[in-house]
């Protein structure tokens, strides 16, 4: 059902300059998909504040301003410098500039042998079949409009897959960068990652906005975790302050698999992370963590879906929030135990620190239980530093400014610390701790 | 010159006066003892002077080194050389107990204008003064007192002493909850930090904690006053009979 005022004539029209764009390869099977995800769109409409899901996030800017879906590469003047606080040395590195792949930033000496990992066109131009049957594999009913729109404009992104058996050392890295453009614009990256069977390997996925204007970061990332795969997925959001950032991530996890997710988001003005996860197989374990930063008026919310469809599957979830300013946070985690989920281990919890009296929080635990022999737990606290701690720092000498500081940083360092790629964490740390400085000279 | 000087202290919370008039004077090299019933008021005496928010000072003046301590806020009393030993010493879950120290000291030495320890010699002076309470060193890396038994967070407020190196301490039931090797070790502990230079007042429930740290002077509050001070034989002389007898001695001076 369309809300008015909406535009999905836009998209539609866009769409349509973008298929004639395409010519012969109109009639591919990726493109049929892309017909399909417009059509599902078009009927879908963009989420409005009366859907249960979108309740407390008013997306309406998002659903007014007329986005250009970015389909063609350019540098657009950025340098290595310019992202280089960002980078992880000597690692793969795949850098993107507004949803498009960017060979001349990318950094693919560090390539380990046997693993395949390149952008997604150059991946649909020489196998386009094996992408074809990777797409929406993951999303699998769960779209909304935001996954159908990356779908429909589906162009490029990073194409992971590191095969049976294989153990990479370092960590992949996948970094969106977002510029400023003349145009309002859409980046729109989908991302694959499979990991064979047996393999484990860590990826860091980062996006950074060097724009100060307004753009529509709409990604999606589908993970496949085979049989015994070790994954560690670290997503690190340090978007523009006007950017928008709507991230969708899908997960299955085939037996016995590990997924660890660690989500840090700094910025942006309107944030939504989905996170879904769904177990396939036994035996399986799944961990989601996530660290939240708001301050002004921003509004960061994380939506988590993990679906205990197989028995003997544990999952762990702690999600943590900071907010200061008149920022707002979201959290609404669901968990469903199906029929035959027995021996299902899930614990979930969710904490929040409001640093200031405007900003708020709505947290909502969402526990579906159908099978008897379970163990579920859920927890959600909501809560101001402790006075007591700052009047104990303060006696022993220590400033009411770094008192703050250093309880707000314990509170974070419970996610961070969870990290486990070292360079990365101390960088995460490092762009926290500036942060949360920054906070204070400005207030 | 006296290092702390109360004077008709009144204080309240909430409205309820609990201070009702302290008069105290504790010169460098001294150890004061304050002895009282339960709800007497000292943790609420140690609690002002350390600028905890609670309490309104409703009267009278306080001199700390000749200057006005309520014109302090907390963290410059403890730069200025003020150290509270908590009755319950607070938990802070994710702050590394030498982390905590570090930041605590180099605060101070830079109030003092002394240069910024570095780690390496921070830690060398962390190893040696947590010898003096005879803890272990996986203390040092462990949470603030989080999951510290009640005997192990007093035993790390007198390690935070030691390296502190403070001028004022007081010691707000230091010795509750600590067993007898642990109050000898405390004891030792606060013995060897003392000198000339500074002064220790200690509230205790216990004459034990006397024959270890030999006081010069014994105080008893109740109702928020000091009502009878003396030698260390008045501690002994409560331990037999009570707080019942002690009545409040005309024209007190201490
Ligand atoms: N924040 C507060 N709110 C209300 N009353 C308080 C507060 N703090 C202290 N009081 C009251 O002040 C009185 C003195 O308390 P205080 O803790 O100073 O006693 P104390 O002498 O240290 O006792 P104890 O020997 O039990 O430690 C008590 O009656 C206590 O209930
Ligand atoms: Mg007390």
């Amino acid at each position: 059902m369309q809300v008015i005022n909406q535009n999905i004539k836009w998209y539609q029209s866009k769409f349509e300059a973008f298929e004639q764009s395409l010519n012969g390869a109109k009639s591919t099977s990726v493109h049929t998909i892309r017909r399909d995800a417009m059509h599902r769109f078009v009927e879908l409409g963009f989420p409005t504040t009366r859907q249960e899901e979108w309740r407390f996030t008013n997306i309406l800017p998002i659903t007014t301003i007329e986005f250009q879906p970015i389909l063609r590469y350019e540098l657009n003047g950025v340098t290595k410098k310019d992202i280089q606080r960002y980078m992880l040395d000597n690692v793969l590195q795949l850098v993107f500039i507004d949803g498009m792949f960017s060979m001349e930033l990318s950094n693919i000496n560090s390539h380990p042998i046997g693993i395949t990992a390149g952008s997604l066109t150059e991946m649909s131009r020489e196998h386009p079949e094996t992408i074809r049957s990777y797409i929406n594999n993951m999303v699998m009913g769960e779209e909304n409009a935001f996954t159908t729109l990356n779908t429909a404009f589906l162009w490029d992104g990073a194409f992971i897959s590191v095969p049976r058996g294989i153990v990479l050392e370092n960590p992949i890295q996948l970094l969106f960068v977002a510029t400023d453009r003349e145009k309002v614009y859409a980046a729109q990256p989908r991302n694959f990652i499979i990991a064979g069977i047996d393999s484990q390997f860590k990826i860091v996925e980062t996006y950074v906005g060097l724009a100060k204007n307004t753009y529509l970061t709409n990604t999606v990332t589908e993970i496949l975790l085979c049989d015994n795969s070790i994954v560690e997925h670290d997503k690190f959001q340090i978007e523009g302050i006007n950017a928008y950032h709507i991230g969708t991530t899908h997960v299955q996890m085939n037996a016995a698999s590990r997924y660890t997710s660690n989500v840090i988001s700094l910025s942006g003005s309107i944030v939504r992370n989905n996170i879904t996860a769904r177990f396939n197989a036994e035996s399986a374990e799944c961990i989601l963590n996530g660290l939240s930063l708001g301050s002004g008026m921003q509004l960061i919310d994380n939506h988590t879906v993990i679906d205990h469809a197989k028995p003997h599957c544990s999952s762990h979830e702690l999600y943590k929030s900071i907010l200061d300013g008149a920022s707002k946070g979201v959290f609404n985690g669901k968990v469903f135990v199906r029929k035959d989920a027995q021996k299902t281990d899930a614990k979930q919890t969710n904490k929040t620190l409001l640093l200031s009296d405007e900003a708020t929080m709505n947290t909502k635990p969402q526990l579906e239980i159908f099978a008897d022999d379970v163990k579920c737990t859920h927890g959600a606290t909501v809560g101001q530093l402790d006075d007591e701690q700052i009047f104990y720092l303060r006696s022993r000498g220590i400033d009411l400014n770094a008192a703050r500081d250093i309880l707000t940083s314990a509170f974070a360092g419970d996610v961070i610390n969870r990290i486990t790629i070292e360079p990365f964490r101390s960088q995460v740390e490092r762009i926290i701790h500036d942060r949360l400085n920054n906070n204070h000279t400005s207030s | 010159m006296s290092l702390l000087e109360i004077k008709n202290l009144h204080a309240s919370v909430n409205g309820n006066e609990i201070l009702r008039g302290i008069n105290l004077t504790v010169n460098a090299g001294e150890v004061h003892a304050i002895m009282g019933p339960n709800g007497s008021g000292k943790s609420t005496l140690a609690g002002v002077l350390a600028g905890r928010e609670a309490y309104t000072v409703t009267d009278g003046q306080v001199l700390y080194k000749g200057n006005n301590l309520f014109d302090m806020v907390p963290e410059e009393r403890a730069r200025e050389g003020l150290f509270l030993a908590f009755q319950y010493p607070v938990e802070i879950p994710g702050v590394n107990n030498s982390y905590f120290l570090k930041e605590s000291l180099n605060a101070i030495r830079k109030h003092k204008g002394l240069e910024q320890l570095d780690a390496i010699d921070f830690l060398a002076l962390i190893k040696q003064k947590v010898k003096i309470v005879e803890m272990d060193e996986s203390f040092l890396n462990r949470p603030v007192n989080e999951g510290f038994s009640g005997g192990e967070k007093k035993r790390n407020e007198i390690f935070h002493m030691a390296v502190l190196e403070p001028m004022l301490s007081i010691l707000d039931e230091t010795d509750s909850g600590l067993d007898i090797d642990a109050l000898r070790i405390v004891s030792e502990g606060v013995n060897k930090l003392r000198s000339k230079e500074n002064a220790t007042i200690i509230v205790t429930h216990y004459q034990r904690l006397l024959n270890y740290i030999i006081p010069d002077v014994v105080h008893v509050m109740k109702d928020g006053r000091l009502v009878k001070s003396g030698g260390k034989e008045l501690a002994l002389e409560l331990e037999d009979r009570g707080y019942d007898w002690v009545h409040e001695e005309a024209g007190q001076t201490v």
